[in-house]
């Protein structure tokens, strides 16, 4: 520590010391170089003016709003509005053109796509997966086995009224828990499940799939809604048995699981959430994934 | 040893400046009374560190080397001035400009080379090229890049011709300088400023050209409508050629540029510098007609290679990090040697190595060739060859394939192993091309979305980039003989001259 305080000129250079001193040591009390100091009250001057102009000083419930009326919040607004004016002839274009016409369009093709992946991103990708591809009981959107259809107007009509929903036209089907509900013995089951992967040409046991052959026409009625050959039908949104796509598994088990306990999952309208515009954008998207038809 | 002669060289340059720094604080011992060197006071008195620029007045000088440069300086700034003007035909779709920075277009063209913006490294290798041969001149002959050819030191010597047509040589300037404001000093420092700021708008003009179609952009200025950005470049350029050439001149050399401080680290003993050669001139002092040079040097103190010099330095005091090399102290030095009738090149271009020999009456030998030059001209040469084989190379199509990360694959219905892949076509011909795409994988099936059927013809329009989504599927028995990562090879034929583009990727299938 200092052990003087006897400020002094130094003799070297006619600046004032500080008065500490350590070991012989001085300080100098160097001032502020002049353009500094004056750019230092500039900004203080500055700054005053700023306190009038835009928003600054925080209040218990509220700010000070500043004369220019200035606000971030406005101009992201505003922004966003001029974004959707520009967009607005190509959005019409996308809700009042057919689909063979935009398909035809490449720029409205271009604008459909990108505007299908970004929304699907924002309200698909939670249960389809950020790639469209699915998981367990959630279809898997880029092949080409569709619950539903696949055709444009089909996947629109699935985006726009869901499936096992509350609104009055969502799609629905149920199928009967077999097992839960003892329709079916759990042998009968087992039998089942080995004709279904027979089905799709896995590894089967024959003689236990025959067995599984006469309960899916017969007891378990499998046939009136997944057809005779096995190849689902789409009116009523029963899946296609024999394309070795799976939405809850394809092992025996979790065929033998499926069939007892009846699974759906359930997708929500999107009509009322969404314009109708990015529900057309949605199912361009959705069909240019590889499976459309 | 190269690396022993730059230290040696570096103890050298050491030594004269200690030498200077200790002839200047004993005042009689100072060799140039005209210029002052840093003075040191008494340590009593409050020292101001600050020291106000001593303007500079050079003198006009006649020799070889002053012609050298007015030619460098004719040719350099007519090419600067001149070249967005001229024309070259490159077909109908594109700019006729020979040299063409486009930035709306992301290309360059130089002449018949067009390069777009991914090809930028071209640049790059022109800088690197650039700055070896920078490596070498210096090695070879010290700073003839800031004598000769530096845009500082031309603009500067522009502006000190400009301003000796109004204002005189040397002696009229120091006289104007010094007289009271009249109107005949007004016009005078008028017209000079006038005329600096007259070219400097002449050099932020042609600045813009090179970024835009010079006529056209050169009636939308006269007319006011040009972009904002033109006028604003054009307002930068005139501004700083204004202040650093016309009015800051040696201070950016001495002070603002780092260079002169790097090049330091490049010169060695065997470099070719300009140098006064004491040996010859020492002892120096005034000669009178008719007495004798026996006993004496040759340098007759007149001073003229101190009036000269645009950095206002004296050479005889040894190497100094003003100097930037321009040998207009060459010039006059051997016109006063000429007149008094002595050998010329007292002041010369010569090395470290034969000062310190000729100290002692010998010779040295000018090694021209040494290790630090061979590897300075060897890497220019590696790097240029580089740039040719690169530019012997450059392609005139190219294809970029992404494959897709998520899903990696999807299996079909039919059981058939679909990939998905986002491929780029780069179409840098000035016609529209067709191209065909293959997969090197048996029975594969090629679809592009939007595009109906399997394997469509992919037209790619002029100097244009084609993004297109592609989707290669492969049949169920051809499938399960592939594992979870198939190498593949993607192809695109162009359909008119047959030449083929691959990519190397991977289709990716399940775990077997």
């Amino acid at each position: 520590m200092a052990d003087k305080h006897e400020k002094t000129v130094d003799p070297h250079t006619g600046t004032a010391t500080t008065g500490h001193e350590w070991d012989g040591i001085a300080e100098l009390n160097t001032p502020l170089p002049r353009w500094w100091l004056w750019t230092f009250y500039a900004c203080i001057i500055w700054s005053v003016g700023y306190w009038v102009a835009y928003p600054t000083w925080p209040l218990v419930s509220d700010y000070t709003k500043g004369l220019l009326g200035y606000s971030e919040r406005m101009n992201v607004t505003e922004s966003l509005q001029a974004v959707r004016n520009s967009q607005a002839k190509l959005n019409d274009a996308i809700v009042n053109d057919s689909f063979a016409d935009i398909k035809a369009n490449p720029l409205l093709l271009n604008f459909a796509m990108a505007g299908g992946k970004v929304a699907f991103g924002d309200n698909c990708a939670g249960c389809h997966g950020r790639g469209a591809q699915g998981g367990l009981g959630f279809p898997n959107l880029n092949d080409d086995s569709w619950i539903w259809g696949g055709s444009f107007e089909q996947i629109l009509q699935t985006i726009q009224y869901g499936v096992r929903g509350d609104h009055p036209e969502t799609r629905i089907s149920q199928m009967p828990a077999f097992g839960v509900d003892g329709l079916l013995t759990p042998s009968q089951i087992s039998d089942t499940a080995e004709f279904v992967l027979s089905l799709s040409n896995l590894p089967h046991d024959s003689a236990v799939a025959e067995r599984g052959k006469a309960v899916f026409h017969g007891d378990g009625a499998c046939a009136s809604c997944h057809g005779e050959d096995g190849k689902g039908n789409q009116e009523v949104g029963a899946p296609n048995l024999t394309a070795n796509i799976w939405l809850y598994g394809g092992t025996k088990e979790a065929i033998m699981n499926q069939i007892t306990t009846g699974h759906g999952g359930v997708m929500p309208a999107w009509s009322g959430r969404l314009d109708p515009a990015t529900l057309k954008k949605l199912a361009i998207y959705v069909h240019s994934l590889g499976g459309g038809q | 040893m190269s690396c022993c002669d730059s230290i040696y060289a570096r103890a050298l340059i050491l030594e004269h400046t200690m030498t200077d720094i200790s002839t200047s604080i004993t005042p009689a011992a100072s060799p140039t009374p005209g210029k002052k060197r840093a003075e040191v006071s008494p340590p009593t008195q409050s020292t101001n560190l600050y020291k106000a620029r001593e303007p500079i007045y050079p003198k006009l000088v006649h020799g070889k080397f002053r012609r050298i440069k007015w030619i460098f300086m004719a040719v350099s700034l007519g090419i600067y001035y001149l070249l967005p003007w001229l024309r070259w035909d490159r077909g109908p779709t594109l700019p006729d400009q020979a040299v063409l920075l486009d930035f709306a277009h992301q290309r360059l063209y130089i002449f018949d080379l067009e390069i777009w913006a991914q090809e930028f490294y071209y640049v790059t290798g022109l800088l690197i090229i650039s700055a070896l041969l920078l490596f070498l001149v210096t090695a070879l002959a010290g700073r003839v890049w800031c004598g000769y050819a530096c845009p500082q030191t031309v603009w500067t010597d522009l502006m000190i011709a400009v301003e000796r047509i109004w204002q005189g040589d040397r002696n009229a300037r120091l006289k104007l300088a010094k007289s009271p404001w009249s109107l005949d000093k007004t016009w005078r420092l008028a017209g000079t400023h006038v005329s600096w700021l007259f070219i400097g708008l002449a050099t932020g003009g042609a600045l813009v050209f090179y970024f835009a179609d010079a006529p056209t952009l050169f009636m939308e200025l006269v007319n006011f409508e040009a972009p904002a950005v033109a006028y604003i470049f054009i307002g930068i350029f005139t501004a700083t050629t204004y202040v650093l050439g016309g009015l800051s001149r040696e201070q950016v050399c001495t002070y603002m540029c780092p260079w002169p401080r790097i090049q330091g680290a490049m010169f060695d003993a065997d470099s070719l510098l300009i140098t006064y050669r004491g040996f010859r001139g020492e002892p120096r002092g005034p000669h009178k007609k008719g007495d004798t040079w026996e006993g004496r040097g040759d340098c007759i103190d007149c001073n003229q290679c101190v009036v000269v010099c645009p950095a206002g330095i004296d050479i005889r005091n040894g190497a100094q990090l003003e100097c930037i090399q321009c040998a207009l102290c060459i010039d006059a030095c051997d016109e006063v040697m000429t007149k008094v009738g002595r050998p010329t090149k007292l002041i010369a271009y010569d090395t470290y190595r034969n000062l310190e020999a000729e100290a002692h009456g010998e010779r040295a030998r000018i090694r021209l060739i040494r290790p630090r030059t061979i590897l300075y001209a060897g890497l220019t040469a590696l790097v240029g060859g580089l740039m040719l084989f690169g530019l012997s190379q450059k392609t005139i199509f190219e294809m970029n394939v992404v494959p897709d990360r998520n899903p990696l694959f999807v299996q079909l219905s039919d059981g058939s192993i679909r990939n998905g892949y986002e491929i780029r076509l780069l179409n840098k011909r000035r016609e529209t091309r067709t191209f065909a795409l293959s997969v090197s994988l048996p029975e594969a099936k090629i679809n592009v979305v939007g595009i109906d059927g399997e394997n469509p013809p992919l037209t790619v329009a002029p100097d244009d980039l084609r993004s297109i989504k592609v989707y290669v599927s492969v049949p169920r028995e051809k499938a399960a003989t592939l594992g979870a990562t198939t190498p593949v090879t993607i192809s695109a034929r162009d359909t008119d001259d047959g030449t083929e583009t691959s990519r190397e990727t991977t289709f990716k299938g399940p775990e077997r």
